[in-house]
């Protein structure tokens, strides 16, 4: 056993992220970890190396307890990462990327810069990687800068190595180069952990997968013994076979509206690719799909943050010309972001000065904020979405999770919206909470807002949707409609569209 | 696969070099001008008091080069300098070699508290040497009684290194140019330089790569100190006393020909050499608004002033520029 985690867990303020999880890896295995955001995979890997300490549970490694205070630990131990975003000094040279920390050095102490510049020619050549190394890391392609680290990883007499979504900035030709590298440290006893959501490349080079769900380990075993809709199951879904199936009706009004919101064509470069769907209003739209399949991208790109090269976005008929995100909340579209700390709420405003927040202009009386009118407005939210807090005073940063994805609603709604875009709306929040935001949903829907929903929970979105969009890498791959609104449907649809 | 490296296009060339050579260019330009137009600058002693002149504020700028580079600012050093060079007047008594190890070990023990403070806690370097700028200042004071006891240099010796000279050229100046030197190579051909690179270019990635962060955030704060301590020697031993009363502000020159050397102030990239024509730049602008006489020598803080806006401005563009291709 070359590595080996036992029951390990470790929390963060209100979130547990690791919850008695363990991992084995042997010498020479490329070992799948697989879980969707939020799983715990990226906990898992910053325990392995270093960065975090566990708060239970523990980590052996070639035989003998282990712990690892620094990276450097880790490191020296001979357990090396790539991250999924190149982690690399962008202004130095590539050579001096590859060999800091532990340049060669002539017998003046002084360190030897053509040995430096030579080998790591050498070296990068084995990776494909052919550029003049004494240019600065940041004129080479993403891809180059990957092998770069890989190169980095590897050199420094590695014995485990951990690789974070290393094809997500890749192309088909440098994966390939990606996966001649993993065959010869496979065939020279190193142990691979691989982190990827491609199901296709999971299958082509990993021996083993381990799949992690909210923090908890939820399989492991053979990768050649795991069905690809099994697989798919495991990570977003409950047990396979316990089929769910949504028994809300669609009321025939919606199906036959005029669409709030209309996607025609929508293109983002490389993520995004021709992406059409419409959203009626009293409509509730899923994004279905794995991680990295394009669903926050669309969302966003909705939403006015994020670049779209081509395609059309109508809202209420009227297109939206070169989006941004001023422009589509003046046209209607309420976005809720996906990490709602760091891109919804203001933990340090109260919950009154969050909802208020956007509509600051509106609330005001001879040009000064009118405290009257966001009182007012506040009251009428706070009771209707039934927001359980001392007083509207007490700073959202306090609230459970629950009641603050209820504060980030009320700022959306509060700006009258006829599009309401929901990027993991009951991420992180408690089964009651949960529950609660779930059926909010369904009123605002029933009011007459288009709802774009998008959840890793594959019976949230079954339940929560009447029609589900399945994208796959940026394109879409299926729509279910009515009967096929079934976790079975959802899960056969991305699982077959990874074939 | 083979991945051609796109070499950066004209603007940002332009930009590039401006970042980097500027400021030589404008002192080469602004030398030669003035070696045509004045003659009271073309002589040999000018050119020894300009350089003389610029030893100190040279230390102080090499270390601040190495502290900017890691991403960080020293507001110390000034304070330090005026420290360094009180307390080298007054253990000139014990000789020589105390009057020169005294400053460097309070100095370099202030370097080594901001440092840790630094490093350790992950305060604002802004703030923390703010504090040590006026925590010097205050220990300055109380050693010469609120400025009014001015030490006198006592050991001959020690004033024969502020005033002698080796082959017409002050030993000063001698001092400076030897730590340049030292400077370039532990900068650029030591792990301790290429760590001090990789800091400031991504701390986050520095870490990752298993360097020593902290320890390397020590030293560089360490060698500042030490620097502004020595300049602080050196010249209380060409004036022969520690004066209190200069120093103050000498933080900022040293910042501004730092950057206007080239080195972003958002750490990362930067040279040394730029440093040196940096501080020369702003030694000769002084010296010749000297030369000229009758034009107010607050004049010459105006046109600091418009060089460094002029090189951020560079710097900025560059950075932009930069960044662009890449999401």
């Amino acid at each position: 056993m070359l590595l080996e985690v036992a029951g390990v867990s470790k929390n963060f303020p209100g979130v547990r992220a690791l919850d008695g999880v363990s991992f084995t890896l042997q010498p020479g295995e490329v070992h799948a970890l697989v879980g969707e955001n939020g799983a715990g995979k990226s906990t898992l890997i910053k325990v392995l190396t270093g960065v975090y300490q566990p708060d239970g549970g523990e980590l052996r490694y070639q035989g003998e307890p282990a712990r690892f205070a620094t990276p450097l630990d880790a490191q020296r131990a001979g357990i090396s990462t790539i991250y999924q975003e190149v982690n690399l000094v962008p202004l130095m040279s590539v050579a001096h990327n590859l060999f800091l920390g532990r340049e060669p050095r002539n017998r003046f102490g002084l360190l030897d810069e053509a040995r430096m510049v030579h080998e790591a020619t050498e070296v990068l050549a084995g990776y494909g990687v052919r550029a003049d190394v004494r240019h600065r890391l940041g004129t080479l392609a993403l891809g180059a800068q990957q092998m770069v680290a890989l190169a980095r990883a590897v050199m420094v007499d590695a014995k485990v190595v951990v690789m974070d979504e290393p094809t997500s900035s890749l192309e088909p030709r440098e994966v390939e180069t990606l996966f001649g590298v993993i065959r010869d440290l496979h065939a020279r006893g190193i142990g691979i952990v691989y982190v990827s959501h491609r199901l296709d490349e999971l299958y082509k080079i990993c021996d083993a997968v381990t799949i992690l769900r909210d923090g908890k380990l939820v399989h492991t075993g053979t990768m050649a013994g795991l069905e690809r809709r099994k697989l798919v199951s495991l990570m977003i879904g409950r047990e396979f076979g316990e089929d769910f199936t949504s028994f809300t009706e669609t009321p025939e009004s919606v199906l036959t509206g005029e669409p709030v919101l209309r996607v025609t064509g929508l293109t983002s470069r490389p993520r995004l690719r021709d992406i059409t769907f419409e959203v009626r209003p009293g409509e509730v739209v899923g994004l279905g799909g794995l991680l990295g399949a394009g669903r926050s991208e669309t969302i966003k790109a909705i939403g006015g943050a994020y670049p779209v090269d081509s395609g059309t976005i109508e809202v209420d008929g009227v297109t939206l010309t070169r989006p941004s995100t001023v422009r589509a909340v003046r046209a209607g579209v309420a976005t809720q972001p996906e990490d709602r700390k760091a891109e919804g709420i203001v933990a340090g405003l109260s919950v009154r000065d969050n909802i208020a927040l956007a509509i600051l202009p509106r609330m005001t009386r001879f040009g000064l904020v009118s405290d009257k009118k966001i009182d007012a407005v506040v009251a009428t939210y706070m009771s209707r979405l039934r927001i359980k807090a001392a007083s509207p005073d007490q700073l959202v940063g306090d609230l459970s999770g629950g009641n603050q994805q209820k504060v980030l609603l009320a700022r959306l709604l509060a700006t009258g919206p006829k599009v309401l875009l929901l990027d993991e709306p009951t991420r992180g929040i408690d089964v009651g909470a949960k529950a609660e935001v779930q059926a909010l949903i369904d009123e605002l829907a029933a009011e007459g807002l288009g709802v774009v929903l998008v959840s890793s929970d594959a019976e949230e979105l079954v339940e929560g949707a009447d029609r589900v969009v399945v994208l796959r890498d940026g394109v879409v791959v299926g729509v279910l409609t009515g009967d096929q609104v079934t976790t079975e449907d959802l899960m056969a649809t991305i699982a077959e569209a990874a074939e | 696969m083979t991945m051609s490296v796109p070499l950066p296009a004209g603007p940002s060339r332009l930009a590039g070099a401006v970042q980097r050579q500027g400021a030589l260019a404008v002192l080469v330009t602004v030398v030669v001008v003035s070696l045509a137009t004045f003659p009271g600058f073309r002589s040999a002693d000018n050119a020894g008091t300009i350089l003389i002149a610029a030893a100190p504020p040279m230390l102080i700028a090499l270390g601040m080069t190495f502290v900017i580079i890691t991403g960080g600012i020293d507001l110390s050093v000034g304070s330090l300098y005026v420290l360094g060079g009180v307390v080298a007047a007054w253990a000139s008594q014990y000789g020589l070699l105390a009057a020169l190890v005294a400053p460097l070990l309070l100095c370099g023990a202030i370097g080594v508290l901001n440092g840790v403070l630094i490093a350790r806690t992950g305060m604002a370097p802004f703030i923390v040497t703010l504090a040590a700028l006026l925590g010097a200042r205050g220990l300055m004071r109380s050693i010469s009684d609120q400025g009014s006891t001015t030490y006198l240099v006592r050991s001959d010796a020690f004033h024969e290194l502020g005033t002698g000279a080796l082959f017409g050229v002050g030993y000063q100046v001698w001092l400076a140019a030897g730590l340049v030197g030292a400077g370039i190579v532990v900068l650029n051909r030591t792990r301790f330089g290429h760590a001090v690179n990789a800091i400031g270019g991504s701390e986050d990635a520095a870490a990752l790569m298993g360097l020593p962060v902290r320890r390397i955030k020590i030293g560089v704060y360490l060698l500042s100190g030490l620097l502004a301590g020595l300049a602080g020697a050196i010249n209380a031993a060409k004036l022969g006393s520690g004066v209190t009363v200069l120093g103050s502000g000498m933080e900022l020159d040293a910042i501004a020909a730092v950057v206007i050397g080239g080195t972003l102030l958002t750490g990362g990239s930067g040279s040394i050499a730029g440093t040196v024509a940096g501080v020369l730049l702003l030694g000769v602008i002084q010296n010749l608004i000297n030369q000229v006489g009758d034009v107010n020598s607050n004049w010459q803080q105006v046109i600091s002033g418009g060089f460094l806006a002029a090189v951020v401005v560079a710097q900025t563009y560059v950075v932009r520029v930069r960044r662009a291709p890449s999401p």
